[in-house]
């Protein structure tokens, strides 16, 4: 389409100044449309005349920009007309002038000064404190459910159970496996390493030994479950949110929280630990086998020397902190999947926030357990 | 303002959905200026037929012009070109929920032209008034809206560009009979001033009557085109369940001779 451009003459006689337009006048001339209107000069003028017998194209965007610049020069107080429009365009400009125009809204947010930051700092606050609240709300709502499924425990859903267990546990076993097999591996290398300067590299066995039983297993295992399981939690629950079937759920007398929340923390509590000693056994393989290759420490020296470093309770620490990552990460996938309001938008924010959540309570609560341990001195 | 080619024209036209045909061999146009209603059972293949038009669902075979140009025998810039005059309002608005309405409607202005930013606010304000929406819908986001704002704000959105064309799946769908009314009769205002073709899939009988000039009914993968009155007399059992069930007919004929 090879279009003709738009045109604008202006001209002057005496105190009236007549402005022949003409070409298309179309949201794609606007912007040259535009700016030449913006460079005109109405010099000492007391009436204007827009000539617009020779547009031979008009949309809205066209006739919005005449009544602009009639607008703009009757705010001047100058007398303005606009001619010879052709009549197929008339119903056109009548239409864009019947409507109020509002003002320009801002495209672009700003926070650009120290109010809008402050304002900002106090609104997370808020939201901060507000979603504590409403997640001890949760949480106490949880505990009530719980000991009514301890009570009765036929209402416990089997079936949803074993599905989870297979989704979160069963099918989270290669990675986890894999990951730890690789951080044991380095792990053992880092600390053969250092300690070989003092002839020390066989103690290097008791640092991964206890590394891996006590921290690094249970904290790998519950972080790859938080993005794997408690990002699904949420997206799951917050995409039935969007659809209502929760609230479809509520009108068939099914309780959420029975049906959905239950099913999967009772499932990550069972499969948690379980992930937490495979996560240990592929840790220490992964250590074993660098000691093996690469620090002449043959297998039969490093069991035994493993024997030695795990002493009474070293090897149920990790799996005895399991299950209380497993409630955590289930808490808030769920709570963060029942937030989800009707737009899918929220979906995505909650799925992110509900990770970063849970990653962040299992380094919190690990943190509580590392003093308790210490004052129990085991 | 029936010069020119036609804004649609469509030959032979065959679309398969998962191995089941949808459309066998249609052949229609749309004249510049015309608003061509097209209804049709549910899973009839309306929205499917809107989608391959728009160029979202490839055809099986058959040839669709736009304004007298195949669209698939172009590059994609002369093809961005073409597709800047037909703008497309989906079913529940579509609009992008991270946007505000505004946002929404700046979207094409600054993609398509690029045009300077204060032209784009001023354009989203005209086409924010010109969809009937208050000014203070502008900074709010798509979730924020009742169904009936947000079809308008799509609207919005969809004219922002001024096309020559417009496709409309199911506009009315879910407002109440006073905003789906209100709706009609902000296409009629829009279209009769500025003179648009459209292309509407719809189920309201009210919204055919009041804005449509012609109807297509999509009935055994076919097209029977007619005017609503000629339609009403057609002998074939589906227009006939539609048009005299009990939907059709309370109305009386007077609303059908509305155009």
């Amino acid at each position: 389409m090879a279009e003709a451009t738009s045109w604008i003459e202006a001209e002057r006689r005496g105190g009236r100044l007549v402005l022949r337009v003409g070409g298309p006048w179309l949201v794609n001339e606007v912007a040259s449309l535009d700016r030449k209107l913006q460079a005109l000069e109405a010099g000492e003028i007391a009436e204007v005349e827009i000539d617009g017998g020779a547009i031979d194209a008009l949309d809205s965007v066209g006739a919005w920009l005449l009544l602009r610049t009639r607008r703009h020069f009757s705010e001047r107080g100058l007398e303005v007309t606009i001619e010879a429009l052709a009549p197929q365009f008339q119903a056109l400009l009548a239409q864009v002038e019947k409507r109020r125009v509002g003002s320009p809204p801002s495209l672009i947010r700003r926070h650009s000064t120290v109010i809008d930051a402050l304002a900002l700092i106090g609104m997370n606050t808020i939201d901060l404190v507000m979603r504590g609240i409403e997640f001890l709300g949760f949480f106490g709502f949880f505990c009530v459910t719980l000991v009514g499924s301890w009570r009765h425990p036929g209402r416990i859903r089997m079936t949803a159970l074993v599905v989870q267990m297979e989704r979160t546990g069963v099918s989270a076993v290669p990675i986890v496996g894999l990951l730890s097999f690789l951080i044991g591996a380095v792990f053992a290398y880092q600390g053969a390493d250092q300690l070989r300067r003092f002839g020390a590299d066989i103690y290097a066995v008791n640092l991964l030994a206890v590394s891996v039983l006590r921290e690094l297993g249970v904290i790998l295992a519950a972080i790859i479950v938080a993005g794997r399981s408690g990002s699904a939690f949420t997206a799951e629950i917050g995409t039935m949110q969007v659809n209502e079937e929760i609230d479809a759920m509520r009108t068939l007398g099914l309780d959420p929280m029975e049906v959905l929340v239950l099913p999967r923390l009772f499932g990550l509590i069972l499969t948690l630990p379980l992930l937490t000693f495979f996560a240990n056994f592929m840790g220490l393989i992964g250590g074993g086998l660098v000691f093996w290759g690469l620090f002449d420490v043959p297998p039969p020296l490093f069991l035994q020397q493993l024997r030695g470093a795990v002493q009474g309770w070293t090897f149920w620490l990790g799996p005895v902190k399991a299950p209380f990552f497993a409630i955590a990460i289930a808490l808030i996938g769920c709570h963060e999947g029942l937030r989800v309001s009707r737009s899918a938008e929220s979906v995505g924010r909650l799925t992110t926030l509900s990770v970063v959540e849970s990653i962040f309570l299992v380094i919190v609560i690990d943190a509580i357990f590392s003093l308790i341990f210490a004052r129990l001195d085991v | 303002m029936s010069d020119g080619p036609p804004a649609i024209a469509v030959k032979g036209l065959v679309t398969r959905v998962g191995g089941r045909v949808l459309h066998d061999h249609l052949d229609f146009d749309v004249w510049p200026g015309e608003v061509l209603g097209v209804v049709g059972a549910s899973g009839a293949g309306k929205s499917v037929l809107l989608r391959v038009l728009v160029g979202l669902i490839a055809p099986a075979a058959g040839r669709i012009e736009i304004f007298g140009t195949d669209l698939a025998t172009l590059d994609r810039r002369r093809r961005r070109e073409i597709e800047a005059h037909a703008g497309v309002l989906f079913q529940d608005g579509a609009l992008f929920s991270s946007l505000t309405v505004a946002q929404n409607v700046a979207v094409p202005l600054r993609e398509t032209l690029g045009l300077p930013e204060r032209l784009i606010a001023e354009i989203a304000a005209l086409k924010i008034a010109l969809v009937g929406l208050p000014e203070d819908a502008a900074p709010k986001y798509p979730s924020e809206l009742s169904g009936g704002m947000r079809k308008r704000a799509g609207l919005a959105r969809a004219l922002a560009l001024d096309p020559k064309l417009l496709f409309l799946d199911e506009p009315t769908a879910g407002l109440d009979p006073i905003a789906a009314a209100e709706f009609d009769g902000l296409l009629v205002d829009l279209q009769r001033a500025q003179g648009f073709s459209v292309f509407l899939v719809t189920h309201d009988l009210d919204t055919l009557a009041t804005t449509a000039d012609r109807v297509a009914v999509l009935v055994d993968k076919g097209l029977i085109i007619g005017t609503i009155d000629e339609l009403r007399r057609h002998p074939h059992p589906w227009l006939r369940a539609y048009f005299g069930g009990p939907r059709g007919t309370h109305r009386g004929s007077d609303h059908g001779n509305a155009r």
